[in-house]
């Protein structure tokens, strides 16, 4: 009798595949369907943001952070304009904090309805998905009023924000807030409390709490595993201290603590948060000027600053270095995405190929941002 | 066709060389083939628009609306670029194999069209074993996706090939319990005879005739929707984790046969469950004897139509059924068949079997029951879908043309 040969099968997943969302690669070594490990391999869209900024000026530099993530723009923004300031000391206004936050929650909103909406995608219900993004447009359309832009928005100014709010923009916002939350709603009944959606993504793909800590995991990637961290509330900046909001942890309902279906609830539950945000804003709001008088040619004095923003995907990180010249001497941006590509590594073992599409959906990977 | 048969015989001298057997049964093979294409090959058409537009309507969005009146004819602009497109074979793929799957694919669902009643006289061919030809012919298709899978020489088309076969293979004991049960219940294999054995009015239909018939139809249904690659199973082609499964390195006109075989193996389906469950194409005996009155043909019509209109029902809630539930792991596809249908599906054969035992000429006030049951789901579903778009903030539109 002959022996049967096994062996390993290797399945390239990416860098062009219809659910990685950008370009990303997997090395997949499985056993049939059911995988061994899933390798990540980062660097194909590598485009050296951060290099272009040591030749750029330093308010020449931000339409460059839009690129960073362009799912969650303003985030960058803003975080680089936090840096900048920090390091000349410029303070910009009051209102101009404000219309950071709302733009910033509004970013929030747009970012986690595509995530959960391509989520719903990833494993198989196609429905939902267009019904986040037809939210999501309408939340589009009013960022296009705020700052000119759909996607790249290119909104934050150092010492400021480069528009004050639009006539009526206020009672615009409020109706699609409204809308966003009932359309939530509807989402949930249609995908959330569904049985096979909940078994997909239920216990499959867990973080548990060390590991999510130890992977240095953050955002909605490390609350889904229950750690209350959150840096709007734990390290305020900007007017976040004056804002009353929740931070929604995974709880492990539909399985396992720290499962798909954790990150992703943390982040369904994080948009009806942010609409909270925002209407405060508008509440609480100061009249007042958008932007402080800043130099042309900014030239911050020698030194190193780190600042960092809850972006959408979590914490994003600046460390700008001066050498008191007028262009960065050098620029890091500290992205969630790439953390989240490097546990998959762990997580994948015994999972099933299609788990690991719900799993890379999960983490809520863009694919820019890991390479930046 | 006997007589068009002897007239061909007469003026064609080659086919008198011919046994008369081989020439009545080769027209009528070939008369078979035309009407059958003539009315499969626009159905799946069709159906790939309709399902398009209602799924584009499921979506909020518009879908085809350009080639046509609403895009009517968007069908005929697919398949004429399909057949322009450049035909594609990977350069490492196994040649003939890579040829030869889809026909195999389309072969096994377009033979099961030969043993589907359209009425009491249409049918191509009313085998004795009609409903067992179906359940094997389209077996076929197994092979021709698994041969597709493995000579494209692509690791995500032998998944998806190897998914489908599991699959399909599996699945095929639960729809023969569902099928074995209406066996016991009509006495015969035959489709007309099963149809014959049912009647116009639902309480005579073989859906409401015990309780393990009616959970029979739903053991048939979701392992139809399992042989058919639908969703929510629809894992052999999910397009998130492999790509397009099976059909990936496929192009053009090769492509355009496995789809024709997926929307006419809806019909399929709801033929399959018609005829079983519902009736097929009976029709009340006042309406026979009255269009029998006008026209001898006009009571074919009524029936063809009935039978149609029942099949579009099922089509349309498969259609439904697909864009609104994600779809479920390899793992979990095998655990409901196994573990949760195939028992049901044998506990349904028994308990028909107990039933016709104890129960020979039926229990009336369990048929109503059932009926009364089934009615009630659906107005309340239709208050619940009433209840929901009071909700909803979105302009809503029933209107289908937009």
């Amino acid at each position: 009798m002959t022996e049967f040969k096994t062996q390993e099968m290797t399945l390239n997943m990416g860098p062009q595949h219809p659910s990685t969302h950008g370009v990303i690669r997997f090395i997949v070594k499985s056993d049939g369907e059911v995988m061994d490990r899933a390798i990540p391999d980062v660097g194909y869209l590598h485009r050296s943001i951060e290099k272009i900024s040591e030749a750029m000026t330093y308010n020449g530099f931000m339409p460059w952070t839009d690129r960073v993530d362009y799912l969650a723009a303003m985030n960058c923004n803003v975080a680089y304009a936090m840096a900048v300031e920090k390091l000349t000391g410029i303070q910009p206004t009051k209102r101009a904090e404000y219309l950071r936050v709302i733009a910033q929650e509004l970013n929030r909103i747009i970012s986690h309805l595509l995530a959960v909406g391509s989520l719903a995608m990833d494993v198989g219900a196609y429905t939902p998905f267009l019904h986040t993004l037809r939210e999501r447009e309408a939340i589009n359309t009013l960022m296009e009023e705020l700052c000119g832009q759909r996607l790249t928005y290119n909104y934050a100014r150092i010492g400021g924000v480069i528009y004050d709010l639009p006539d009526g923009f206020v009672q615009k916002t409020l109706p699609v807030l409204d809308r966003v939350e009932r359309a939530l709603n509807e989402f949930n009944r249609l995908v959330t409390d569904n049985k096979i959606f909940l078994k997909r993504l239920g216990g499959v793909g867990v973080i548990s709490r060390e590991e999510a800590i130890d992977y240095n995991l953050v955002g909605p990637n490390l609350r889904g595993s229950g750690v209350k961290w959150d840096l709007r509330r734990d390290e305020p900046y900007s007017v976040y201290p004056e804002l009353d909001f929740e931070v929604p942890v995974g709880c492990g309902e539909a399985g396992v603590l720290g499962d798909c279906y954790d990150r992703y609830i943390v982040r369904v539950k994080e948009i009806t948060e942010a609409c909270k945000i925002v209407r405060q804003c508008f509440e609480k709001m100061p009249a007042g000027d958008h932007m402080v008088k800043t130099p042309k040619k900014i030239r911050p004095p020698k030194g190193e600053v780190y600042t960092r923003v809850e972006s959408t995907r979590g914490d994003l990180g600046v460390y700008l270095v001066s050498d008191g010249s007028d262009k960065p001497y050098r620029l890091k941006f500290r992205t969630s995405s790439f953390t989240a590509m490097s546990i998959i590594e762990k997580v994948s073992h015994g999972l099933m190929i299609a788990d690991l599409i719900a799993l890379i959906a999960s983490l809520d990977i863009v694919a820019p941002e890991i390479d930046r | 066709m006997q007589s068009l048969a002897d007239t061909l015989i007469a003026k064609y001298l080659f086919l008198q060389s011919l046994p008369t057997e081989v020439v009545y049964a080769g027209l009528q093979v070939l008369v078979g083939i035309v009407v059958l294409s003539a009315f499969v090959a626009p159905f799946a058409g069709i159906t790939s628009w309709v399902e398009r537009r209602i799924a584009a309507r499921i979506m909020d969005r518009v879908g085809p609306n350009r080639v046509g009146p609403q895009g009517f004819l968007q069908w005929l602009a697919d398949g004429i670029k399909s057949i322009l497109k450049e035909d594609l074979i990977p350069t490492l793929a196994d040649q003939p194999l890579f040829r030869m799957a889809p026909y195999f694919v389309f072969a096994g669902m377009f033979a099961a069209f030969v043993a589907i009643p359209f009425s009491s006289a249409l049918i191509v061919a009313d085998l004795n074993v009609g409903i067992f030809y179906i359940l094997a012919i389209t077996s076929l298709v197994v092979v021709g996706i698994l041969m597709s899978g493995w000579a494209s020489n692509n690791k995500y088309s032998l998944l998806g090939g190897m998914r489908a076969a599991a699959q399909i293979v599996s699945y095929e004991i639960p729809s023969g319990l569902g099928i074995l049960t209406i066996v016991l219940l009509a006495g015969s294999l035959s489709m007309q005879e099963i149809i014959k054995a049912q009647g116009a009015s639902p309480v005579h239909w073989f859906l409401f005739n015990n309780p393990f018939a009616m959970v029979a139809f739903f053991v048939l249904f979701v392992s139809s929707l399992a042989e058919g690659n639908r969703t929510p199973f629809d894992i052999p082609e999910a397009e998130s984790e492999l790509v397009s499964g099976y059909n990936t390195e496929y192009s053009g006109m090769r492509f355009l046969f496995f789809f024709f075989a997926e929307w006419a193996n809806l019909y399929i389906i709801a033929a399959v469950g018609v005829t079983l469950f519902m009736g097929g194409w009976q029709i009340p005996a006042v309406l026979r004897a009255w269009a029998m009155g006008i026209n001898p043909l006009l009571p074919h019509l009524f029936e063809f139509l009935t039978f149609f209109i029942k099949a579009l029902g099922i089509v349309f809630v498969i259609i439904w059924i697909r864009w609104t539930l994600p779809r479920v792991r390899v793992d979990q596809l095998m655990t409901l068949c196994w573990k949760y249908l195939t028992p049901i599906g044998f506990i349904c054969v028994l308990g028909t079997a107990v039933w016709m035992v104890l129960f020979p000429q039926g229990l009336p006030w369990v048929t109503y029951l059932l009926l009364t049951f089934v009615g009630v789901t659906i107005l309340y579903f239709f208050y619940r879908v009433y209840y929901q778009t009071r909700f909803a903030d979105v302009a809503l539109d029933f209107n289908p043309f937009v």
